[in-house]
């Protein structure tokens, strides 16, 4: 079987399927080895133990940042193929990439108030990552207002590359405009080169992460598409007993 | 060439005869700019300090007021068909219903920009600065809230959604308006990068705003 095969919705759930178990195995694994490295991975000399946090803050906002890409990728699936597994793909992904951006907010912000002494600061970071988020919302809040599924798809799909589009220019004012009013920043994150203690467990984080972050998606995927079904079955059944 | 004029000599007249148009986005950003006195007290320093940045921001929300009718009404009344299938590219039909656009709610706002710095005590210098940073950058609010206007063209309340989708990618906008308009008086930073920055913003969105919107309008309603 090629990969081309799974475009078909029907054997991309049978697949998934028999996929999906093994790859849970594999995130809990990937969980614990990352948990126990994360464990003995040693205190900062001036954070103490905050320090972990961020081995939950950095894969959450790459794969903030990551599930905006799959989102990128499968509009061009939308909007050039009409695919409807692009559709899929792309419905699915947003609620999980606003969660990680979510948790990388809220781990940022119990990391700052140790750290800064405050839950926010309006860090060039901070702030453009609450846009991402924001976006997010507004991709989310696009697909749950229109009614059609693939109308609300190809929406979706011109948004998101429009974002995909703006997010660097918004990063990058963003990162002036702090520039701008508070000069050097005190609050630079990695500013050194990592440590290897370190590193090793975040890499680890990162692997566990990412393999969550395909499981889920995957699962939401399957989810979408049997609700789909569902839809058609019961606009089959509404039309069949108005003909009736 | 004709097909455009006329659409653009169209709308221009929409915009103006009905309900009281151009004038109805003054009056609103006059309103913003008043409340904001009654929010934080009337301290004159303060509030010539923080005076550019509230004229942006009160444009910024006056842009928002007819984008959700801006392609919807044509959508309803079964124009926006017409151009969907006429032989004038979709692009440029949006493009110049977007320029009616700028030209009937923003540029009222340049206007009256110096004459609102006025209440707030911002100096005439930075007055001017910001109404030819208003006049450089509304393009790209215009341009951006046409892509919006075009994705909630079919919901019936769509107006919320717009603002919630384009806000955030006026940010860049925003910062830029402000920082050129600061600029202009308080000169830490040069007035001319950060005005050139807005004007390539705008440029940008030129472009990006009716290609993608005319990709919404396609996809979205066969």
């Amino acid at each position: 079987m090629s990969l081309i095969d799974l475009a078909n919705p029907s054997r991309f759930s049978a697949v998934t399927a028999r996929v999906l178990p093994w790859l849970i195995v594999a995130t809990i694994l990937a969980f614990a080895v990352g948990g126990v490295q994360t464990y003995f991975a040693p205190d900062d000399y001036q954070q103490g133990a905050t320090v972990k946090i961020m081995f939950i803050h950095v894969p959450a906002a790459w794969l903030g940042i990551a599930a905006w890409g799959v989102m990128s990728a499968a509009a061009l699936g939308t909007l050039v193929w009409r695919h409807p597994l692009a559709d899929v793909a792309a419905k699915a992904a947003a609620p999980i990439g606003a969660a990680f951006t979510l948790m990388c907010l809220l781990t940022g912000s119990l990391w700052g108030r140790p750290m800064w002494g405050t839950y926010w600061v309006w860090d060039a970071r901070l702030t453009s990552v609450l846009v991402l988020f924001l976006l997010y919302l507004g991709v989310i809040a696009l697909w749950h207002t229109i009614d059609d599924p693939t109308l609300a798809a190809r929406a979706a799909a011109v948004f998101t590359l429009v974002g995909a589009i703006n997010i660097p220019i918004i990063k990058f004012s963003v990162e002036w405009w702090n520039t701008l009013h508070q000069g050097a920043s005190v609050f630079r994150i990695g500013g050194s080169a990592i440590h290897p203690s370190i590193l090793v467990p975040l890499i680890g984080m990162l692997t566990a992460f990412t393999l969550l972050f395909l499981t889920l998606h995957l699962a939401a995927m399957r989810n979408e598409i049997l609700r789909r079904r569902l839809r058609t079955m019961l606009l089959m059944k509404a039309d069949a007993a108005a003909r009736a | 060439m004709r097909p455009l004029s006329a659409l653009l000599v169209r709308d221009i007249r929409l915009a103006v005869r009905v309900g009281g148009g151009a004038l109805v986005g003054v009056l609103f950003f006059l309103i913003v700019v008043t409340l904001v006195p009654f929010a934080i007290g009337p301290d004159l320093p303060l509030l010539s300090r923080i005076g550019p940045a509230v004229l942006w921001l009160g444009a910024l929300l006056a842009t928002l007021l007819g984008l959700d009718r801006l392609l919807a009404s044509d959508y309803e009344d079964g124009s926006l068909d017409l151009l969907l299938t006429g032989s004038t590219p979709l692009e440029l039909a949006v493009a110049i219903k977007a320029l009616a656009h700028w030209l009937t709610t923003a540029v009222p706002l340049v206007v009256a920009a110096p004459l609102l710095g006025l209440l707030l005590n911002v100096d005439l210098g930075a007055s001017w600065a910001v109404s030819l940073t208003l006049l450089a950058g509304t393009p790209a609010l215009t341009f951006i809230g046409l892509i919006g206007a075009a994705l909630t063209v079919a919901l019936r309340r769509g107006g919320v959604l717009l603002a919630v989708l384009i806000l955030p990618l006026n940010i860049p906008v925003l910062i830029f308006g402000v920082a050129a308009s600061n600029a202009a008086t308080a000169g830490t930073v040069p007035f001319g990068g950060a005005f050139l920055i807005l004007c390539a913003l705008s440029l940008m969105s030129l472009v990006v705003g009716p290609v993608a919107a005319a990709i919404a309008l396609r996809q979205g309603l066969d």
